[in-house]
């Protein structure tokens, strides 16, 4: 393996290094969206998928009049707004990166992307900001059935949210409903442009991705406060539900994305070669369970594979034929190591998601899930499966359209600002130095709000005090265990 | 369609203009509303301690994230409407743009961590420096857009650092004021006691500070740039825009006596007007430029299609958003108190 991570490196200071240091726009552009763009995607992903949790919740409780649901409820919801929050500042900046950054994509692609993110805007953000505030701060203010409709109205904001971007990322990678003129795309067909070839797919993917996060999540909570003996029927409601929910959900996951990666071979064939590092378009593709793609010699490196596994995953045929890498020049073929790696790390959480899902199913099943105390404690850990996962997905999805920013129209070379590299390779560290301050606190106060549980904050014992809105408890439990 | 098709002609040569003043309105929203609330960051290091920020956090905890939406909606109905001004402008303030969505990004996470935290002081620090440093950039960025913005076979052809001129800073350090002193306005409006006392006090100050700023802005430009003397001191438009210098002085001289009768409702609503009437004073001064001295709103327009796609959906979610912005206004109306739990 030493072999392997010295090709790595070369690998990475040949192509990137080079390019940093020359301060060239184009890379530095890519590495600063690509870094913003990331760090934003964990918040609306965690919050779309808790978001529609607490409004079942909200329904449930308003249904029922069960107190349970309702301090379930009020906990994720202390949660919810410090994710909400993080998610809102980050997405601010991106809706003013598609110009900073790619300002010539703005010019070429804005009259179709730029409304499909302003109905984002107009449809989802007010929603969203208004509803979260009767949510937070309406409990005593707002009749019980506004307090519930405000949690069903956070939830439909989100995911309205989720359809817009998606729909103007799903042209990007499949431009549809469009003309060309001087340069520039002008709109033909809006029905044709919103509800494009690859739409579909990704908005049920992402979204599934979403309840999956969430659920992911709430069973690892649910599992630390049942090993630590603290909230025990919460925390078996949570369990429930969460284990319930991933069960039909994962392996949907899994169908919902072989559905998409034939929807892909359509119309990206070559992400699809890069996924399963296929370069050879003439033969059938075995399945690479380990590889370093390697550029120079247009063959796969340290091979680790089954033969034809990949003719049969992509064809459904054990002969099957699919385009590989080498039927584009290489100044067409993706970024190799992303895509072919991300596409692994994805599919690899989502069989484990899988597996923990129905093992705890059937758990539940023979009445034994709150006592099989070391499975308690595997999915106590996994909390962060979902985050990785989705992250690992956009990597494949967004590199593997490389070299395009739009597929066929547009290259990210010939869309980039005319800003020096100076001036990004400056606020690129200064996002890296802020996003992870931020992040950090984020992730210590989400814990924080963790280790104080679940009744000292619904039902406070003494007075609260008036900060920010939120009634300030000090930790009845010492803080400290992190997820 | 067919139907359409006669009157097309003019409605295509109207979208640029309806587009130009639906983006102004919701500029002018965005100013107005997270103008306060940022206003209320730029006063906190002058709270007499912690409880009294706490009110002032409480005082705008519902409403900040609505008010940030209307500077996405700014600029991404740039995009929608104006793509090729939006592709000039962002990496023409490319810099002052950057700090400022990270200084948001600052002050914005502060509403949550500052409640789970233990160490205010802090939180306190971040989100005051946050508030000021982007209310700094957003004057930047307008003082950058009045002073002209260069530009070459439709891209930006400047330097990095072309907003970073004396005019500039000016405007930056004018929105500073006046972004604080609505939140000194808001506080004597949604505080009593006091509070309400020394919140007026600070508007005193901060309304003198304005109108300097606001005299320095209207003496400096029309002598630096000849388009806007053209535009303001030839007959006969002197006469036609006199009207408003005088009524910023009439509005500023009755909100000086409003504040020293500690009315509650009507200094707010003449830092809206005082801020109103700068806006007009700039849009005077610079249209039909949406980039000046080069772009007009016509030439940056984005295609009819998609203007129009885009004004069928403002004109019907436009009242929806306008009706569940009031209702949070209304469920959160009346003075925050003292040690009162915000819910």
């Amino acid at each position: 393996m030493d072999h392997v991570m010295d090709h790595v490196m070369d690998h990475v200071m040949d192509h990137v290094m080079d390019h940093v240091m020359a301060l060239d726009p184009v890379l530095l552009a890519r590495l600063q969206f690509a870094f913003t763009v990331s760090f934003h995607i964990i918040f609306p992903t965690f919050t779309i998928g808790i978001a529609i949790y607490l409004a079942t919740l909200e329904v449930l409780w308003g249904w029922t009049g069960v107190e349970r649901y309702k301090r379930l409820a009020t906990f994720w919801t202390k949660i919810f707004a410090v994710s909400f929050a993080m998610g809102v500042v980050s997405g601010v900046v991106l809706s003013y990166q598609f110009g900073t950054n790619w300002s010539r994509f703005s010019a070429v692609a804005g009259n179709v992307v730029g409304p499909l993110i302003g109905y984002e805007v107009l449809t989802a953000f007010f929603l969203e900001a208004s509803f979260l505030s009767v949510l937070l701060f309406g409990g005593e203010r707002v009749p019980r059935w506004l307090h519930v409709f405000s949690g069903v109205m956070v939830a439909f904001g989100t995911t309205l949210s989720a359809f817009w971007i998606l729909s103007a990322n799903s042209w990007m990678q499949t431009p549809a409903g469009y003309t060309m003129n001087e340069g520039i795309a002008y709109p033909a067909d809006w029905w044709a442009i919103i509800f494009n070839p690859s739409f579909p797919y990704r908005l049920a993917h992402m979204l599934n991705a979403s309840l999956l996060t969430g659920g992911f999540v709430g069973i690892a909570v649910g599992a630390r406060y049942l090993l630590t003996d603290r909230h025990v029927e919460e925390a078996r409601t949570m369990l429930r539900m969460a284990i319930a929910l991933t069960a039909v959900l994962a392996p949907l996951q899994l169908i919902i994305g072989d559905l998409h990666a034939e929807n892909t071979l359509k119309y990206q064939p070559t992400k699809i070669a890069a996924m399963e590092a296929h370069w050879d378009g003439s033969k059938p593709a075995p399945f690479e369970f380990f590889a370093w793609p390697d550029e120079q010699t247009e063959s796969n490196l340290y091979s680790i594979s089954i033969p034809h596994i990949a003719s049969l995953l992509v064809t459904r045929q054990w002969d099957g034929l699919f385009p590989g890498l080498k039927d584009v020049p290489p100044q067409d073929r993706p970024p190799l190591p992303n895509v072919f790696f991300g596409f692994r790390i994805m599919v690899a959480i989502g069989l484990y998601m899988i597996a923990a899902a129905w093992f705890g199913t059937w758990l539940l099943w023979r009445g034994r899930l709150f006592e099989t105390r070391w499975y308690l404690h595997v999915v106590a850990q996994t909390w962060w499966v979902g985050f990785v996962a989705v992250i690992s997905g956009w990597v494949v999805t967004e590199s593997g359209r490389q070299p395009w920013i739009v597929q066929g129209i547009l290259r990210a070379a010939d869309a980039v600002s005319p800003v020096p590299g100076g001036s990004i390779a400056t606020t690129l560290i200064l996002f890296i130095l802020v996003y992870g301050v931020v992040f950090s606190f984020g992730i210590y106060f989400i814990n924080r709000l963790i280790a104080r549980g679940i009744q000292e904050i619904a039902l406070p014992q003494h007075p609260p005090r008036l900060a920010s809105g939120h009634p300030t408890l000090e930790p009845q439990n010492a803080p400290g265990h992190s997820l | 369609m067919t139907l359409a098709t006669t009157s097309a002609l003019d409605i295509t040569a109207l979208l640029p203009l309806i587009w130009a003043a639906l983006i102004g309105v919701a500029v002018a929203f965005y100013v107005v509303l997270d103008g306060f609330d940022l206003g209320i960051g730029m006063l906190f290091p002058f709270a007499k301690d912690d409880a009294e920020r706490d009110r002032m956090l409480a005082s705008i905890a519902p409403y900040w994230d609505g008010n940030e939406t209307w500077l996405v909606l700014g600029g991404g109905g740039l995009l929608v409407a104006f793509p090729r001004a939006y592709s000039i402008i962002m990496p023409a303030f490319y810099l002052p743009l950057m700090i400022m969505l990270l200084a948001l990004v600052f002050r914005g996470v502060t509403f949550e961590f500052r409640a789970i935290a233990q160490r205010k002081p802090l939180w306190n620090a971040v989100f005051a420096g946050g508030s000021t440093l982007a209310g700094l950039c957003q004057g930047f960025v307008l003082g950058g857009l009045v002073q002209g913005v260069k530009i070459d076979n439709s891209a930006y052809a400047g330097g990095p650092f072309d907003w970073a001129t004396p005019f500039g800073l000016l405007c930056g350090l004018g929105v500073v004021a006046g972004y604080a002193l609505l939140g000194a306005t808001w506080l004597m409006l949604k505080t009593d006691g006091d509070m309400a006392v020394r919140a007026a006090a600070k508007a005193k100050v901060l309304l003198i500070a304005v109108l300097v700023f606001m005299a320095a802005v209207s003496i400096y430009t029309p002598l630096a740039f000849p388009r806007i003397a053209q535009r303001w001191l030839t007959m006969p438009n002197l006469i036609y825009l006199a009207p408003v210098p005088i009524v910023t002085a009439l509005v500023a001289f009755a909100q000086w006596r409003w504040i020293e009768a500690r009315r509650e409702v009507a200094p707010f609503l003449a830092t809206i007007a005082l801020f109103l009437l700068g806006y007009l004073g700039l849009v005077i001064s610079t249209f039909p430029y949406i980039v000046p001295p080069t772009l007009t709103v016509h030439d940056a327009a984005a295609a009819p299609s998609s203007q129009m796609f885009m004004l069928i959906g403002t004109l019907v979610l436009l009242p929806l958003i306008f009706g569940y912005t009031a209702l949070t206004y209304w469920l959160f109306r009346g003075k925050v108190r003292e040690g009162a739990a915000y819910h």
